[in-house]
């Protein structure tokens, strides 16, 4: 469980967080919505430490981010895994390595306990024959389940994916909107989902929290957003004919 | 002011790549993995410009050697001088700035613009210190060596070139390279590389490191690296010398 308490964010004059305060539960996909430019990736920067706090805490299963000292905060990162919007694969590596790298870093394991374990979240986000494969030589939403497999790889206890379907297309999407809730109810992880995909938050918003303007406008989940009388975020959502349409459809019948 | 933020953060950074590893056997293999990408793979071009400089340098003293007062000899002292002393040392080291320069500045910035320091960070490594340690450590192991058989086949172009030519026989070339030997000479020209490869290394790691941007960043970070670690290393050349030789 994460507990983010009155926390704000300024960038010299500008102001992009303010005050927001939100729970993102353990087993649950936690989705943070909202435009371009609303802060939510700076909120998400701040909640893994990349960019620290003006004001509030952070708490991780009770643990405060801004008191935690050099070998706690260390500690700590060991905990989290993280799929980033490029998915940030480390390009001299192969993809066995990529996935095997947190454990040699981290662990005491034998080299052969860890190709086992890469080996094996590599099968869990339906990747195989990969391993010897670079990069390079994969497509977008292979790269993405590389990135989860990594992610997974030290059994973190927080999951934090910047975007993940950005530039998949929709079958795509899909899959690893899938494969991220299974993974968080499977290994009861925290996982917090950067995003402003609405298939995704319809298909996996178990909660979700919607910024406007580096504030929170709303909670709520997949059920709930799409009734909510909240001007900004009917907004937000059916910013698209293809949802305006849906939205049309639903109201007729 | 901008000098200063930078002389600044360049400190900061060089204390956070001075932490102490996570784990010393990954940061050993690491080592000696740049060991190959920096140094064994610069020696080819260092071979060649070597050959070709120590040919050029000794064809040039024999041509400007004209009066029968000054001995033959002096074509392989000369030679040797000049190698030792400035070519090896100073003008490969920047060649070095220019190749493992831009490499470093370039390989580093693009794993900063593709999030890729940002996913290490998040691990829990410290990245300046994976990224950046091995680079200057392997960089001060494998330049002197790289300066030293640069040396060695630049005495051999001059040989060459007065094998080739009529006005001293290679004997005497011999000869030359023999006389007046100062064995301080040469630790002298390994100590300025030694500095030069951190300069060259570091510098390099600090324009990647602070890359923010995309692709064009990442360019004019790997041009700023040769430019700033060849004005450091000139700068360091005429201090260095200064400190040791006068």
């Amino acid at each position: 469980m994460i507990e983010v308490a009155n926390i704000s964010k300024r960038f010299f004059d500008h102001q992009v967080i303010s005050n927001i305060s939100v729970l993102f539960e353990r087993g649950k996909t936690n989705l943070i919505i909202g435009q371009s430019g609303s802060g939510k990736t700076v909120l998400m920067k701040c909640l893994v430490g990349l960019l620290q706090i003006d004001e509030g805490e952070i708490f991780y299963d009770e643990r405060p981010l801004t008191k935690m000292g050099f070998t706690e905060r260390k500690q700590l990162r060991q905990e989290i895994g993280m799929l980033f919007q490029g998915s940030a694969l480390f390009d001299s590596m192969t993809v066995e390595e990529n996935v095997m790298f947190p454990l040699s870093m981290f662990t005491e394991m034998p080299i052969e306990a860890q190709r086992e374990r890469a080996n094996f979240c590599l099968k869990r986000v339906n990747l195989t024959n990969s391993n010897k494969l670079f990069p390079s030589e994969l497509s977008g939403g292979m790269k993405k389940r590389v990135a989860i497999a990594r992610a997974i790889s030290p059994q973190p206890k927080y999951l934090f994916c910047d975007e993940p379907n950005s530039g998949l297309d929709p079958k795509n999407s899909i899959v690893i909107d899938n494969l991220i809730r299974e993974i968080t109810q499977e290994y009861q992880i925290t996982t917090v989902i950067n995003t402003h995909d609405m298939n995704s938050v319809i298909e996996i918003g178990d909660k979700i929290a919607f910024i406007y303007n580096g504030k929170l406008w709303w909670e709520g989940d997949h059920d709930d957003i799409l009734i909510t009388e909240n001007k900004e975020i009917n907004d937000f959502i059916y910013s698209t004919k293809l949802m305006q349409k849906i939205k049309h459809l639903t109201t007729k019948s | 002011m901008q000098l200063l933020y930078h002389i600044g953060r360049y400190f900061i950074l060089l204390r956070q790549v001075l932490r102490r590893p996570e784990k010393a056997s990954i940061y050993r293999k690491q080592i000696f993995l740049e060991i190959n990408n920096i140094g064994l793979d610069s020696l080819g071009i260092v071979i060649i410009i070597s050959i070709f400089m120590g040919a050029v340098v000794a064809i040039q003293t024999a041509y400007n050697i004209d009066s029968p007062l000054v001995p033959r000899y002096t074509v392989g002292f000369t030679t040797r001088q000049s190698l030792v002393l400035e070519f090896s040392p100073t003008i490969i080291s920047l060649i070095l700035a220019g190749k493992v320069g831009s490499r470093i500045a370039s390989e580093i910035g693009t794993m900063r613009v593709t999030e890729q320091i940002d996913a290490l960070e998040i691990m829990g490594i410290n990245p300046a210190g994976y990224l950046i340690l091995p680079k200057i450590v392997a960089a001060m192991l494998i330049n002197p060596i790289i300066i030293t058989i640069s040396m060695f086949v630049g005495l051999f172009g001059g040989w060459i070139a007065c094998a080739g030519g009529q006005s001293v026989t290679p004997d005497t070339y011999v000869f030359g390279i023999q006389s007046y030997f100062k064995a301080f000479e040469v630790f002298y020209a390994l100590i300025k590389t030694v500095v030069f490869a951190f300069i060259i290394t570091s510098v390099a790691g600090y324009q990647g490191y602070y890359t923010e941007g995309g692709a064009l960043e990442v360019g004019k970070a790997s041009t700023k690296a040769v430019v700033h670690a060849s004005i450091l290393i000139i700068l360091f050349n005429l201090i260095l010398t200064q400190l040791l030789l006068s």
